[in-house]
């Protein structure tokens, strides 16, 4: 079934019309920080009731660890179809996923003047994490970069 | 707004697909919460769902169209359907393909118009409202107003101006939920001089 296609679009289409939307209403004072956190906002309460059902039925996990590692591999899989393809931490609570091929800025052309439009495409799935992690005891911040691949 | 947090579960066997169609139906409420908020009535956002084209409209941000547009595209390359030769094959192909490549289920196609250019699509079950209830003083809203705006979008890119609309909606009590299709006409295609 090709659903995650049509979550892409929803997800382009959402983005596209929460800055159209504070664009038109001439709130210029209210910047993208505003627009960022409406997203990021919008993925904490999916990604809240995603995880509840992801794990209804598996055990509590043993430490943060071990649930970074189920952000890194079943939840990853499910919402963007492949796993992280790499975690580190400084084991002081501090952990760094890298998705070399996240499926929600492939369609944006690489180059660097894009890379600036690049936070808006990440808000929703920050907030995504955030809200998995929430949900699973643990009160974070998600940030995320995103750094040109070497051609 | 509706059961955000106390979700209602349903029996169902977990798969892989399935979840990910989760991810689809939770984002798309989460978008519905946040038109809710920021439109003052439910007219308004059900108009945001779908797409107005009436000239003097204000300004709408046509959510649905504008996927429909785009998935159009996605879905002529993953499905190799050929040219529809008339709209009771398109709307063979919107059930039956379409439908449920996208959203997993297959709506039955009835009450031909006695011309042949309306139908109806009766959804069964409509997985965009899995987990939700309208509240109250939402009673107007038409939550699944995206699939008007992406069923007109998509079919205006292959040359049909067809008007869709919600018969009846299970979520405001209906017992299926059916979706009206008319077509209006075709849309001559606009090339420039010298292009294919």
């Amino acid at each position: 079934m090709a659903d995650d296609v049509l979550f892409e679009f929803l997800h382009m289409e959402m983005v596209s019309h929460i800055y159209k939307e504070q664009a038109s209403r001439g709130e210029m004072d209210k910047d993208r920080a505003t627009c960022v956190s409406a997203l990021e906002g919008m993925g904490f309460r999916v990604g809240q009731g995603l995880i509840e059902r992801f794990t209804k039925d598996s055990p509590s996990f043993k430490d943060d660890l071990d649930i970074m590692k189920f952000i890194c591999k079943d939840f990853w899989i499910n919402v963007f179809r492949k796993q992280i393809d790499n975690l580190r931490t400084n084991h002081q609570g501090t952990y760094v996923l890298q998705d070399n091929k996240f499926s929600l800025l492939t369609q944006l052309s690489s180059g660097k003047q894009y890379l600036e439009e690049a936070p808006k495409y990440l808000a929703y799935s920050c907030g995504l994490v955030r809200g998995a992690l929430s949900n699973l005891g643990m009160d974070c911040v998600v940030t995320a970069e995103v750094s040109p691949m070497p051609s | 707004m509706y059961a955000s947090t106390q979700f209602f579960w349903r029996f169902t066997e977990s798969s892989l697909d399935f979840m990910n169609s989760e991810l689809f139906t939770l984002t798309y409420g989460a978008l519905v919460t946040q038109l809710c908020k920021d439109y003052e009535n439910d007219e308004e956002v059900n108009k945001q769902l779908d797409k107005i084209l009436f000239a003097h409209a204000l300004p709408v941000f046509p959510l649905g169209y504008n996927i429909g547009v785009r998935l159009i595209e996605d879905f002529l390359a993953r499905s190799s359907v050929g040219r529809c030769q008339d709209f009771r094959e398109t709307a063979d192909v919107i059930a039956k393909v379409a439908f449920k490549m996208y959203l997993g289920i297959t709506p039955s196609v009835t009450n031909w118009s006695p011309a042949g250019d309306e139908f109806s699509l009766i959804l069964e079950s409509n997985p965009l409202v899995d987990f939700v209830e309208l509240p109250d003083n939402h009673s107007t809203l038409v939550y699944s107003n995206l699939l008007c705006g992406v069923l007109r979008g998509a079919l205006e890119m292959v040359q049909m101006a067809v008007d869709v609309k919600f018969a009846q909606d299970s979520l405001r009590g209906d017992n299926v939920t059916e979706i009206r299709m008319k077509f209006i006409k075709r849309i001559e295609e606009n090339l420039p001089a010298g292009d294919e």
